[in-house]
């Protein structure tokens, strides 16, 4: 008895370690976009089906070679954020008057990609088969290849972005315009260019965790609001804005779920999650790493 | 102020009279007219919940609460309907003063992401009720209004379902019950003081508001109206489920306010039918329906950024007045 409370605890943390890396993904998508513009992207989980569905588009029809796959799901829903920043956020941006009319553009935007997704994608759930075949054993616990690659995969990922925007001249000039937009305008740096690129890298990063919890969880069309919700979540546990608490909040939520999963029956486990984060806002409104609201 | 008596009472006149008579013999448009009003009605609240200052995403909430108060109220203790309407709105306002007074002190995107969770947060609650809510199969066989007399005489006859009219004068009573006290409550003291948490909640509170108690009050009236939206639908469908009020119903409802305007008290009810009507006109194009839908609302954001009200045709050439009650 004691031998297989232990397996499920280990089995469970390996199954949170596998979303929690990808949920991390999503989340630091979405506080970027919002650290830079300030928009709380709507679209997001749309964006992370669009992605899911490019995989498995190019992958399980296609038959293309997974990895080659997965970068032409990033570019592609990269190029969707970049030309949604262009020629919606942008123009809206400049003339509204109150800042909560780029959250009514996005919702805008989110139901036009998903609509958009029934008309091209119909309304089947789609999955991929596994990458590889084979199980790893850790101890009682069991983790297959396909999904150990897709968490070194992500877990890749989050490190790039995180080298990116600590050590390059673009990804600190992203950086400087979160913290202070005037500021950073005065010492020259351009806006609307950086703007652009944070869109695309934000979508970019959701289409990839899309592309990489496909293999895992199928995808269906309609999928995207729930994958937004969860995201929402996932940065208002850790601060919006804050890289750090993006992927402290990703990985939270990620063993959270599978722990529920686990220990009540369905639908329970988020009731759960989201009491429990209502309660955590009334002690911590800011998150766990955010900087309170001046 | 006399013209635009005038113009209210005549609007009120094609609505009462002018429209039920033209399209007596089509219920299908009087049904839509319905769901817009009612529409119109809970996006209303999420108005008010605007001129405070926060972006209310969480109204779907209240609906459903709304509804399942009248659901189990009629189905298993047989209390009337007109008693559930108004018990309805204050089940919803209790609660909404409940979990609004932790989460108001949230602001921005912050509150409307809360408020968001919040939606999901009730329905999965509602979901999961046991035999209290029967679960996903949710209450069915709602009855609907019984008659009301009062000393004999017949004042309500009982609805019999056999014609769309009592259903659409209920709705179309609400809507303008619903505007009518909005618009006092703009126009009184209360009303400024909403108007000033919006602009600048510190300096309100230096003036001697209590910001909380005010922020309490203008979410737990939004979560009244809807409620009794919730209980009026409930009513209407003859059912109500878990899945009747998701997150995209509350992020509707909060649109329709966005869309008609935040900076007048028929904001909500220009948006509403815009996007109900617009909806049900594109009904024509069958699978681009929604497709077009969100251009609609894409082009909307681009061209009139302040909502349909700011057109400047309808301010005679001038530019909309910003902060205004009307």
């Amino acid at each position: 008895m004691e031998d297989l409370l232990g397996a499920i605890s280990l089995q469970t943390l390996v199954n949170g370690l596998v979303t929690g890396s990808i949920y991390a993904l999503i989340a630091l998508g979405l506080t970027l976009i919002f650290g830079i513009m300030r928009v709380v992207n709507f679209a997001h989980g749309q964006m992370y089906m669009l992605g899911a569905f490019a995989v498995y588009y190019l992958y399980a029809e296609a038959k293309f070679n997974y990895v080659l796959a997965l970068v032409l799901a990033i570019v592609l829903v990269g190029i969707v954020g970049y030309l949604f920043e262009v020629l919606l956020f942008r123009r809206v941006m400049r003339v509204a008057t109150r800042e909560e009319n780029t959250m009514l553009l996005a919702m805008g935007t989110a139901i036009l990609l998903e609509n958009g997704a029934l008309l091209a994608f119909g309304e089947k759930q789609r999955g991929v088969p596994p990458l590889i075949d084979g199980v790893l054993r850790i101890g009682e616990a069991y983790l297959p290849y396909s999904r150990l690659l897709v968490t070194v995969l992500a877990l890749l990922l989050v490190a790039v972005l995180i080298l990116f925007v600590r050590y390059t001249r673009t990804g600190r000039a992203m950086r400087a315009l979160a913290q202070d937009r005037e500021a950073a305008c005065l010492q020259g740096v351009n806006v609307d260019r950086l703007s652009a690129l944070g869109f695309a890298i934000g979508a970019a990063l959701a289409g990839a965790a899309g592309g990489l919890l496909v293999t895992v969880f199928a995808i269906n069309s309609g999928a995207g609001t729930a994958v937004s919700v969860k995201a929402f979540t996932m940065i208002m546990l850790g601060g919006a804005g804050v890289i750090a608490g993006a992927i402290l909040g990703g990985l939270t939520l990620g063993f959270a779920e599978a722990i529920g999963y686990e220990a009540f029956p369905g639908s329970i486990t988020y009731l759960i999650i989201f009491i429990g984060l209502i309660l955590f806002l009334i002690v911590r409104p800011q998150g766990i790493l955010g900087k309170p609201e001046r | 102020m006399r013209r635009f008596a005038v113009i209210a009472v005549a609007c009120a006149a094609v609505y009462f009279l002018a429209i039920p008579f033209a399209f007596r013999g089509s219920p299908y448009i009087l049904s839509v007219l319905t769901n817009a009003a009612i529409a119109a009605v809970i996006s209303s609240g999420v108005w008010l919940t605007f001129a405070i200052g926060r972006i209310n995403i969480a109204q779907g909430a209240f609906c459903m609460i709304g509804g399942y108060a009248t659901a189990v109220l009629t189905t298993r203790y047989g209390v009337p309907f007109w008693i559930c309407l108004p018990l309805s709105g204050l089940a919803a306002a209790a609660f909404g003063a409940l979990i609004g007074w932790p989460l108001l002190r949230l602001k921005g995107v912050y509150f409307s992401m809360i408020s968001l969770s919040l939606t999901e947060a009730v329905r999965l609650a509602f979901l999961n009720g046991g035999k209290l809510t029967n679960e996903a199969s949710g209450i069915v066989g709602i009855p609907g209004p019984g008659a009301v007399s009062i000393a004999g005489i017949e004042l309500i006859p009982a609805f019999d379902g056999s014609s769309p009219l009592p259903f659409y004068y209920l709705s179309a009573l609400l809507l303008a019950g619903t505007l009518l006290a909005l618009w006092r409550i703009m126009n009184c003291r209360i009303g400024w003081v909403f108007r000033s948490l919006r602009l600048n909640e510190e300096l309100a509170s230096s003036m001697g508001v209590n910001v909380a108690a005010y922020r309490v009050l203008a979410f737990s009236l939004s979560s009244f109206i809807g409620g009794v939206g919730g209980s009026f639908y409930a009513v209407y469908q003859q059912n109500i489920y878990p899945a009747s009020y998701t997150v995209t119903d509350s992020m509707n409802y909060m649109l329709y306010c966005f869309l008609g305007g935040l900076d007048y008290v028929l904001g909500a009810l220009v948006g509403a039918f815009t996007l109900v009507l617009s909806f049900e006109l594109l009904h024509a194009l069958q699978t681009y329906q929604t497709l077009i839908y969100a251009g609609i609302m894409i082009l909307a954001m681009l061209l009139l950024p302040n909502g349909i009200i700011s057109f400047p045709m309808f301010h005679g050439g001038r530019a909309a007045s910003r902060g205004g009650g009307r």
